[in-house]
């Protein structure tokens, strides 16, 4: 099965991983995998919002922005 | 809550966020759908009257920096509406000084006159020293003396609204946390309009975010460029609040619309709970002249104890 590396960087732990994932996995999916509640974060591609049921493509550059802030 | 549906469903532009009914939407559909709602928000609780003097409430946080947008601009088209912005430096090594760089940043850019507080100034000590000092909980320690100080700043400044970034996720944990508490009356005090009773030493503090989820909120930040680095208070991390916040997320993720549906069915309830409790007496701090729920207000009641634990030192 074709693999596709995609770039993630997660805000709240301030690090980013090039992760290996099959061929037409969604954003909710990779979510999923990294254990993250969809509620809590927007995700953006190449700098712009994607929403959950998007698919990710090969060298995709994502951001995982966290909702919460504050104290 | 009415969702505005007009110009929906007949967009060809890509989404960027999906909206709890369902629908989803492009930056400018959204951007028109969030202001609509805080505008309406404004109008349906009564928030603000034709002539103000609006002061908001400024972390440098997303949910403050939206809210400045938005008043900023509605400032700028009505001239009876006048804007400032207040900020309040608790002292916390690592997070504050960071926010206050980026409240400082929007304020010049936007030529919106910001006043900073600290309590260092205020009360001698920042907040990471009196957490030095005291055993007590963070977050309630810090929330008693940025009240204090945001109403006594916001009154010596003569403003007639002060204006804060809390939303719908904040309301949403604070209606819960009561509940857990048993605390009806802190509940009664919640709304889009804060507070029981009116008084003349209370500025009227209003949430025009109250609608707005916390979602929302961080993508109309990002689509408008208001969203900065993460970053959260090293304080609020292991707090009551955070919990709640955790276990409300996760609800939200398996029911959909839990959190509106909270909120819904408390602004039923809120009239009710504010007439039961609308008898409280405001009584003057004898030892600061500030509102106080007792003799001596409890601002004053962590100053004194905060002297005692420091005059042996001395």
């Amino acid at each position: 099965m074709h693999k596709i590396n995609v770039n993630v960087f997660i805000d709240r732990e301030n690090s980013s991983k090039i992760i290996s994932l099959d061929v037409d996995t969604t954003v909710k999916a990779l979510l999923n995998k990294a254990g993250i509640n969809p509620v809590t974060v927007i995700v953006s591609r190449n700098n712009e919002l994607i929403l959950e049921d998007e698919k990710l493509r090969d060298k995709d550059e994502i951001r995982i922005l966290s909702v919460i802030s504050g104290g | 809550m009415e969702i505005n549906t007009d110009k929906m469903g007949c967009c060809a532009e890509k989404p960027v966020i999906r909206i709890y009914s369902g629908e989803k939407l492009c930056k400018n559909h959204f951007n028109e759908y969030f202001e609509n709602k805080v505008f309406r928000t404004i109008r349906q609780f009564d928030l603000l009257d034709k002539e103000e003097n609006i002061g908001v409430a400024l972390s440098g946080g997303k949910d403050s920096l939206t809210v400045l947008s938005i008043l900023n601009r509605l400032s700028k088209q009505n001239p009876k509406i006048k804007l400032i912005a207040i900020a309040i430096d608790e002292g916390i090594a690592g997070y504050r000084d960071k926010t206050l760089v980026v409240a400082k940043e929007f304020c010049d850019k936007n030529k919106i006159e910001l006043h900073i507080f600290s309590y260092k100034e205020e009360f001698g000590l920042t907040l990471d020293e009196m957490l030095r000092i005291l055993n007590v909980k963070p977050c309630t320690i810090c929330g008693i003396f940025r009240r204090y100080l945001l109403n006594k700043k916001s009154r010596e400044l003569k403003l007639t609204k002060l204006a804060t970034g809390h939303n719908l996720d904040d309301e949403c944990q604070s209606i819960m946390m009561n509940q857990m508490r048993n605390d009806l009356m802190a509940s009664a005090r919640l709304g889009p309009k804060v507070g029981l009773i009116s008084n003349k030493l209370f500025v009227q503090r209003v949430k025009p975010l109250y609608l707005c989820t916390e979602k929302e909120v961080t993508t109309y930040a990002f689509l408008n460029g208001l969203l900065d680095d993460f970053n959260e208070c090293p304080n609020a991390v292991h707090s009551f609040r955070a919990q709640v916040r955790d276990t409300l997320n996760e609800l939200e993720n398996e029911f959909p619309g839990t959190k509106y549906s909270i909120v819904n069915s408390f602004l039923q309830t809120l009239p009710f709970l504010k007439e039961k409790f609308k008898d409280g007496e405001i009584k003057i701090c004898k030892s600061c002249g500030e509102p106080a729920a007792n003799e001596i207000c409890n601002a004053c009641v962590y100053i004194e104890k905060l002297k005692n634990k420091v005059a042996p030192q001395l």
